[in-house]
């Protein structure tokens, strides 16, 4: 079996280097990589063979993750240009951005106090919404326009947004208990 | 009554050579051992034709130990030296039991993990599913002759890091190779989903004996992907028990009953459960020790009020794993309903209404287990047939590690699917920091106290350096039996530590050879204990028949032919009860051969009866 390991994401799974991707084709290239190399295929062979499983499922596991999330799939895109996200140390942002997520977090924080689920699912809808808009505009700056900088700084918000998702699913998870 | 017994076609010789591979259901309730024969999974039977083994496991003074329907038989003249329900214990402490005061045990605080005290001494919750998994070992290698290959054990899905490490060690203690520990809703899914060519998104709905699952799977040609799971690891058919016990106390106006008292008024709770999933009413009578009759009339209504609240409680984490999936209800194209206390139709009627269709019930909930266990034992073996499948499973919670001020960092978070891999760097708080303890937590919520410890180990040796400068990289690796090895590395200085998390109470392969190695020593003794056991059960079982015969049939023999039966069966029972498991085996086989005139006449009438009022022209 032949794999290897310094291969990037894209050409692990025979897809060109570029952010726009059919997940439906990301999805079956992934099975048919996992039905090579899952451990499951080596339970009877040596200890070797079944580390060498391990770790190649790993990292087809790994790439699969970074591939399908369109934060992930851009962030590693503008990693291979040699691009930064800086997204832990940079936190210069737009002032509209800014206010605008004070609003946003604002209105979970009131929603949570009153165990308003149907607000919290509006505001998962906005932000869904919001986050399609800004991927469409990766797609944009990375494929057609080769601006990672300006991408970069979508990439920022689109890590912003997430959190926000992430901090709702949680509140609304905390409400259904 | 040898004329009784049919063998199943196929189940005489292999076809081919074939490596000897089995699925184990470890379940709360009931455990059941299945392999893969002729192309089909089956559930491998004992002597006297039971599938299902009760996982109850009897220990007595000379440290003999029996398991399943024989243990099942002492709970309650002897509960205290009778575990049942062992699972709920695996990877838990005294304090994690919510009701520990309602069981009849001795709880004992041991580092990690609890311990029972029994009159054997006493027993970690590891031993006692160990003799539970030796018993279904010894059934399989009888019943295939031979050595196995190994064996897939399954876990409930939401079981943590400590609770599935206990359950490998207890297989391997049992002497199992185990090739794999598979979620049980995915072993179902297998099991549904390969019988019916099934494609889409399904949901394992999976009420067991003490645990709650529910997985959501993608299945697409061949490849049964889990796009998230979730659960309850204490909550299951025995709540519905307790339920009904504590009700029971209640209109009886007990408030304290001994521990014989306890356990016989659980099991007629569990009795009228089973009764009114297909009656309206039932009654619940018992004479306890004091002479006090208990005489109850139930009803399936209050029986519905009293554990409503437990079914909701199923549909929580219903709710969270479609959300972890992004799906919504008409997403789902089947809900499988798994596990014997699905049987209970509010249950049942509870997860159609959620989902808005009627719950496939097409398989036994009991066995769809262990059977989706056996047929990826069978394929992980390399007995692959035509058909080519591949799982693909996630870990139930998120895995992560304790930060300043008693805050849990995630690193791996749930539904990830495994193996996976996760990296995080953190550094020293304090200059010329040479040390670092780590701390590994699994669990969803913020506060470490929260969150189940898993494990605890330092990485020593860092350079003295300025605070904030080192770069201490952590890696959490997760296998395909979704268990954790951690380990940490300093990236300046190359300093690296590694911990495959065992939990403090985990068996290190050495100990598990020692107990290996003294269960050998003890195997001449445990041979003959297990010779005698099932010399009896054998016994049981011919008694049992032919009483039944001579009730039905006892037209077909002559007075004297009847006291000679009488008189053999008599003979065999009074063997029954003694030691002499020769004595056992001959008045067995003379009862067997005096009634085979017997259940030859009962045959012919049998096929007489089957044939009355056919033409010849149709049998054809």
């Amino acid at each position: 079996m032949s794999f290897d390991f310094s291969d990037n994401h894209f050409s692990l799974f025979g897809l060109p280097v570029q952010f726009r991707q059919d997940v439906v084709d990301i999805e079956a290239v992934y099975r048919t990589l996992q039905a090579q190399y899952h451990p499951d295929r080596a339970v009877t062979g040596s200890d070797s063979d079944k580390r060498f499983a391990l770790q190649a499922a790993t990292h087809i596991n790994d790439a699969f993750h970074t591939l399908k999330s369109p934060l992930a799939r851009a962030r590693y895109l503008l990693k291979l240009q040699g691009f930064d996200t800086q997204e832990e140390t940079n936190t210069s942002m737009p002032a509209d951005f800014l206010m605008q997520q004070m609003e946003w977090r604002e209105a979970i924080a009131e929603a949570k106090q009153t165990h308003d689920l149907d607000e919290l699912e509006a505001l998962a809808t906005q932000l869904r919404s919001e986050s399609r808009s800004l991927t469409t505009l990766i797609a944009g700056l990375i494929d057609d326009k080769q601006d990672f900088n300006r991408a970069g700084l979508v990439v920022r918000k689109l890590r912003f947004i997430e959190k926000l998702e992430q901090e709702i699913g949680d509140a609304i998870e905390a409400l259904l208990d | 009554m040898a004329l009784l017994q049919i063998a199943e076609p196929g189940q005489s010789t292999a076809p081919h050579q074939h490596r000897l591979a089995v699925g184990i259901d470890l379940g709360t309730t009931n455990s059941l051992v299945a392999t893969v024969r002729s192309g089909s999974a089956v559930v491998l039977p004992d002597t006297a034709g039971f599938g299902l083994v009760p996982s109850v496991v009897h220990y007595t003074a000379d440290n003999s130990v029996t398991v399943g329907h024989l243990a099942q038989a002492r709970q309650i003249d002897d509960p205290r030296n009778t575990i049942v329900s062992v699972k709920r214990f695996m990877g838990r402490s005294v304090a994690d039991l919510p009701d520990a005061s309602s069981t009849p045990y001795r709880f004992v605080d041991a580092p990690g993990m609890l311990k029972i005290k029994t009159i054997a001494g006493e027993k970690s919750p590891v031993e006692v599913s160990a003799d539970i998994l030796r018993e279904l070992r010894i059934r399989a290698e009888q019943s295939l002759g031979g050595e196995l290959v190994g064996a897939v054990v399954t876990v409930p899905a939401y079981f943590d890091d400590a609770q599935r490490q206990a359950t490998k060690d207890a297989a391997r203690l049992a002497g199992l190779n185990v090739l794999r520990l598979l979620n049980e809703p995915t072993a179902a899914a297998i099991a549904y989903g390969l019988d019916n060519a099934a494609e889409g998104i399904y949901v394992v709905y999976d009420l067991g004996g003490g645990t709650f699952d529910v997985s959501v799977l993608e299945l697409t040609r061949g490849v049964f992907q889990v796009r998230a799971t979730s659960g309850d690891s204490s909550l299951g058919g025995d709540d519905f028990d307790q339920r009904l016990y504590c009700w029971i106390l209640q209109q009886a106006g007990l408030t304290t009953p001994s521990d014989k008292d306890m356990r016989l008024l659980l099991s007629r709770a569990r009795e009228a459960k089973e009764l009114l999933t297909d009656h309206h009413t039932t009654r619940i009578t018992a004479v306890l020790s004091d002479g006090e009759a208990i005489d109850l009339e139930l009803s399936a209504e209050t029986f519905q009020t009293i554990t409503a609240q437990l079914v909701q409680k199923t549909l929580t984490p219903v709710r969270k794993a479609l959300r972890d999936a992004q799906l919504a209800t008409e997403d789902v194209k089947g809900v499988v309903l798994v596990g014997g206390a699905t049987r209970m139709p509010h249950v049942r009627k509870a997860v159609a209404d959620y989902f808005k269709r009627e719950p496939l019930t097409n398989l036994d909930p009991d066995k769809v287990v262990a059977l989706g266990a056996a047929m990826q034992a069978n394929a992980l073996a390399g007995n692959r047939g035509d058909e080519e499948w591949l799982l693909l499973d996630v870990i139930p919670l998120s895995l992560g590690l304790e930060t300043m001020g008693g805050l849990v960092e995630k690193i791996v978070p749930r539904n990830s699917t495994i193996p996976t891999a996760r990296a995080q760097e953190f550094t020293t708080f304090k200059n010329g920091q040479t040390a670092m303890a780590i701390h590994v937590l699994q669990g969803e919520r913020e506060l470490v106290q929260d969150c189940r410890s898993l494990a605890r180990f330092e990485l020593r040796g860092i350079p003295p350096m300025p605070a904030g400068a080192a770069r201490i990289r952590v890696t959490f690796q997760v296998d395909a039996d979704g268990l954790l090895a951690v380990s940490a590395k300093e990236q300046i200085s190359n300093v690296e530590a590694s911990i495959i998390v065992k939990p403090s109470y985990g068996l290190a392969d050495h100990e598990i050879a020692q107990m290996l190695e003294d269960s050998m020593q003890n195997a001449e003794q445990d041979k003959n204990a297990r010779n005698l056991l099932e010399a009896r059960v054998e016994a049981q079982a011919l008694l049992d028949a032919t009483r039944s015969a001579l009730a039905t049939d006892s037209a077909l023999v002559s007075p004297d032919e009847h006291g000679n039966i009488m008189q053999l069966l008599t003979q065999l029972e009074i063997c029954q009860q003694g030691e002499d498991i020769q004595a056992i085996r001959e008045a067995t086989e003379q009862l067997n051969r005096i009634t085979e005139p017997f259940a030859a006449r009962r045959m012919d009438v049998g096929v007489r009866k089957a044939l009355a009022g056919q033409r010849i022209d149709e049998l054809g």
